[in-house]
């Protein structure tokens, strides 16, 4: 598992609003690709956008409240870990909150 | 010091021993020669590749990698053409040379062609349409040939032959069976189980059975045009397989001076006899004067050799085998073990018969043990019987209880009295103290016995017993494989539950089912689509749609692709468009430089390549309604030119695959369900082979074919019903869909759903409505229906903020490559 931080202080993504729920959008951060999702339950997981099986695009694919599971091939990855469950390699695990509405991404 | 071991034959048998000696750790180099060009594959299983039930890959017990990691080399497509025993060599057809220490010898059987005249053409080896059933290359070939004709005969009423049968039902319409003896079966089965076989295989199968069949002469010049009997009789036909017995392949063994009378000669070690060095296993060797043509006798021979060989048990002996058979013959259980007929005056004979019911049972009994049993119809107590013809146990007094069960629960053998190296699965020979092990070390439910020791894994007659004895190892705790019956994954539920449930508590959107249905609540990422079709199913526009509980496809109407673009295939019904429809399309391409513009299987035209973000856009510019290429849903009714044009159509093909894509467009679906309309049994637009299929006949007719398949699966469809007009075709249609609807599992398409639940019970339900139901299902299509709605509307307001935004990272994707 792999946590990295984007940068020292937490960036403003936008809007919560703008991610429905149950879904994924993608953010471009300082040059990365970051998948955001917004969990049914109401809370957010930031993991790096590209499937590290083929390249395919996370935020596309279909969660529940722990895993992501990829548009391509079907494989699934913990959102939590970043670990995969079918065994690839794991994907990046992104800090992420909801403060006053807005998504803030890192620490 | 590690020995150089040859095998010659890589079969059932030269694979089977091989895997032993491994699993005793024998210390040898093994090379092995085979002339058919695969690894090892299950035969018995060719049959269920023939009747469709089974694919290539699914009847390979050891792929090349095996071969390679067991350090095994495999000279696959070499055949041995001669052994010499004096300088320990074998030579090959490649003109090799190579020694050896200890030689095992399991070549087979080869398929046995009765004197006929005409059946060889000499350039070809048979004559074009004759097969024989043996191997790989024959099935395919089979397959490959019967699916253009219509008419089969197939020369021997034994097991392969009505296996064959039965297998090419799936190809042609006609199948003819042709058996030179009096009654099917003769050697399992005494005269009047082999005709109550009969009757089961005409009456219920619709296979034509001919006995007393000597076939003469098959007839034709450059391909069969049928086959003449000794009478006279004449039976057109384009197909012919002959299943009319097997010989031992022992011919390049006896020119190699090895002794071979009816098979190669073996004495209790499997050893050749008179050699040290030599062996023989499988249906090419004769132990005590017997030769055997079936697996369970060579997976013992197998265990025999491997523990001799080895050194782990010199002494072990192989004392022969007393066969017994349980199958299932073309969908009618048979089961027969040693005589079909009484020897003595003093032998009991106890017989049952119903022939009403297609059930028939006989027991022969000698000094109170059973010597012998055939059982037809009827298979409920074939595993007990086969105990104790095995065991020579004396048997009850009670004979009556030995067929019937009185009192008592209708059960089987019970594990508890089993013995523990009683065979289970004789495909695999796996016994009951392996399934019992593979429990006790940890796997508790039947999938992962069955996948850890292979049990129920070949013709899948043991299921039963295996679960049984799962059941009972694991202290009668039946830990079920959970998921194996739920329509999803993460719902604990068969799909007729769920419905019920569904139903009884009114939930409507999928997270509702999870928070209901679900111990704990769980959500599970991976049963939100099978859950979203099948609400959407139930409640139609009542259904609260849930975005994120849609496949990416279904949120943006577009099939993705492996570079994250998507396509976009606007709707043309029945494939019919207009050049000015023509003209927008190109038009639309080229403004958002499209990479790729392609015709679909299903006449469509496909702009690949487009970017998520752009779809909305190129939805409003094209102006047309969206053509599902990318749902579990209805997709496209492919048709021909029909009457309009062509000069053989004799109904309107295109008018009437309009009217059905028209009406049914968009309906969801457990699978993607493909239709097509045909203007004459010419079959331009391939009906035979779609989940619904259309053809017109002559007289105004119109015939409905369904569960066809030519996708991953090749699949002829079977004929529903025959009708008079167009409206009724539609009407059926809808009414076919819909039962699909309710009744598959999730992702199970028609192919496989039409043959699990029966064409004539599908036939009983949607064409006579035996069950009453036909007006529910019309008007629970009916709904859907009007509940339609193209999708592509929803460019102008998207339905949750940011539906049409890209989601592609900045890396480079592996890039499609255009075309120019
Ligand atoms: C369609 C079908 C259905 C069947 N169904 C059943 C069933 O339900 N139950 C059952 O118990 N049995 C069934 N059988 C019988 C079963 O398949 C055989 O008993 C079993 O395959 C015999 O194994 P074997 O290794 O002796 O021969 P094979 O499996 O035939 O293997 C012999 C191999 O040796 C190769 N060979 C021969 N000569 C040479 C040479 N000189 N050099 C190199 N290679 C050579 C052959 O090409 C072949 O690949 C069925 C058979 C068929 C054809
Ligand atoms: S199927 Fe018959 S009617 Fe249709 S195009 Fe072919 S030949 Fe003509
Ligand atoms: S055949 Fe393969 S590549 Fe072609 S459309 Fe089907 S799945 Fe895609
Ligand atoms: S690219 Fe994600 S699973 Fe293959």
């Amino acid at each position: 598992m792999t946590i990295t931080t984007a940068s020292s202080t937490p960036t403003v993504l936008g809007p919560v609003a703008d991610i429905p729920l149950g879904e994924g959008r993608t953010y471009a951060v300082d040059g990365d690709m970051i998948a955001v999702f917004r969990l049914r339950d109401g809370s957010l997981r930031a993991v790096s956008a590209v499937c590290p099986h083929k390249g395919g695009p996370l935020a596309d694919g279909q969660i529940d409240n722990s895993i992501v599971v990829c548009p391509l091939h079907l494989f699934a990855w913990d959102l939590a870990t970043g670990c995969s469950q079918s065994g690839q390699a794991p994907i990046d695990v992104y800090p992420v909150r909801e403060d006053d509405g807005q998504i803030l991404l890192g620490e | 010091m590690t020995q150089r071991l040859v095998v010659i034959g890589n079969g059932m048998a030269g694979a089977r021993t091989v895997e032993e000696i491994l699993a005793r750790n024998g210390d040898f180099t093994v090379t092995m020669f085979g002339d058919e060009p695969y690894g090892n594959y299950n035969r018995i299983m060719l049959s269920n590749l023939l009747a469709g039930v089974e694919t290539e890959e699914g009847i390979f017990l050891n792929d090349l990698a095996w071969y390679s990691e067991n350090g095994i080399t495999l000279n696959a497509g070499v055949k041995v053409e001669r052994i010499d025993a004096k300088k320990k060599l074998v030579h090959d057809s490649n003109g090799v040379a190579t020694p050896y220490d200890k030689l095992i010898i399991a070549t087979g059987s080869y398929s046995w062609t009765p004197p006929m005249k005409n059946v060889h053409n000499p350039k070809r080896g048979y004559h074009q349409g004759v097969f024989a059933f043996r191997t790989l290359d024959d099935t395919r070939g089979m397959i490959r040939y019967a699916r253009d004709h219509e008419r089969a005969v197939v020369i021997g009423g034994g097991l392969l032959g009505l296996e064959a049968a039965r297998g090419l039902q799936n190809h042609v319409s006609q199948v003819t069976l042709l058996h030179a003896m009096g009654h099917l079966m003769e050697r399992q089965l005494d005269p009047k189980a082999g005709q109550m076989l009969q009757a089961s295989v005409e009456g219920k199968l619709g296979i034509k059975v001919i006995t007393n069949a000597m076939t003469t002469e098959i007839l034709g010049k450059d391909r069969v045009t049928g086959v003449k009997l000794a009478d006279g009789t004449v039976i057109e036909c384009d197909v012919v397989v002959i299943a009319a017995g097997i010989r031992p392949n022992t011919e390049m063994v006896a020119n190699s001076g090895l002794p071979v009378e009816r098979g190669i000669v073996v004495d209790d070690q499997m050893r050749v006899q008179g050699e040290q060095d030599i062996y023989s296993v499988g249906e090419c060797a004769q132990h005590r004067g017997n030769l055997y043509g079936l697996v369970a006798p060579l997976w013992d021979q197998a265990k025999v050799l491997a523990d001799h060989i080895t050194g782990r048990n010199p002494d072990a002996a192989y004392h022969g085998s007393k066969l017994s058979t349980k199958l299932k013959v073309a969908g009618i259980d048979v089961a027969s073990m040693g005589l079909i007929a009484p020897e003595t005056d003093d032998d009991e004979v106890v017989v049952y018969n119903e022939p009403k019911k297609g059930v028939y049972k006989q027991l022969i009994i000698r000094d109170d043990v059973l010597v012998g049993a055939v059982l037809v119809g009827d298979n409920s107590k074939a595993a007990s019987l086969i105990q104790a013809f095995d065991r020579g146990t004396a048997l009850p007094e009670e004979r009556a209880g030995l067929i019937f069960d009185i009192g008592g629960p209708a059960g089987e053998v019970s594990p508890a009295e089993m013995a523990d190296d009683a065979q289970v699965c004789n495909c695999n020979g796996v016994s009951k103290g392996a399934i019992c092990g593979a429990v006790s070390s940890g796997c508790k439910t039947v999938s992962g016995v069955m996948d850890k020791t292979r049990a129920g894994k070949g013709c899948g007659t043991c299921k039963p017993l295996v679960q049984r004895i799962v059941e009972w190892a694991n202290g009668g705790a039946v830990e079920e494989d959970p998921a194996a019956s739920w329509y999803v994954p993460g719902v604990p539920m068969p799909k007729p539950e769920l419905m019920a449930a569904i139903r009884q508590y009114e939930l409507k959107s999928v997270s509702a089912v999870f928070d209901k249905l679900v111990p704990g609540g769980q959500h599970d990422a991976k049963s939100k689509m099978g859950l979203a079709s099948l609400l959407k199913m139930m409640w139609a526009d009542q259904y609260e749609d849930e975005r994120d509980a849609r496949f990416i496809n279904d949120r943006v109407h577009g099939n993705i692709q492996k570079d994250g673009t998507f396509s976009v295939v606007p709707q043309m019904k029945g494939g019919v468009t207009t050049p000015a429809e023509l003209k927008r399309i190109a038009e639309v391409a080229e403004k958002y430089r499209v990479p790729m513009v392609k015709l679909t299987g299903g006449q469509r035209i496909d702009l690949l390549g487009v970017p998520k973000e752009q779809l909305p856009a190129m939805w409003a510019d094209l102006d047309m309604p969206s053509g599902y290429a990318y749902a579990k849903s209805f997709r496209t009714v492919k048709t021909c030119v029909g009457s309009d044009f062509c000069r053989f159509g004799v109904g309107d093909s295109t008018a009437l695959g309009i009217a059905i894509e028209e009406r049914y467009q968009g309906l969801e679906g457990p699978g993607k369900m493909k239709l097509a309309v045909t203007g004459c049994p010419r079959n331009c637009a391939e009906a035979y082979v779609k989940d619904l299929g259309v053809v017109a006949i002559d007289g105004g007719k119109w015939e409905i074919y369904v569960g066809g398949a030519a996708g991953a699966h090749i699949r002829k469809g079977d004929l529903l019903t025959t009708v008079d007009s167009a409206e009724e075709v539609i009407k059926l249609t809808g009414r076919f869909l819909q039962y699909y609807r309710e009744n598959a599992n999730w992702l199970e398409r028609t192919y496989a759903f039409v043959p699990r639940i029966g064409i004539d019970r599908i036939r009983e339900i949607v064409v006579e409505d035996s069950d009453g139901i036909a007006e529910a299902l019309d008007a629970a299509v009916e709904e859907a229906v009007q509940a339609y709605k193209d999708p592509w509307k929803e460019r102008a307001e998207p339905v949750t903020p940011g539906q049409f935004r890209t989601s592609l990272p900045l890396t480079v994707l592996p890039q499609v490559p255009v075309r120019a």
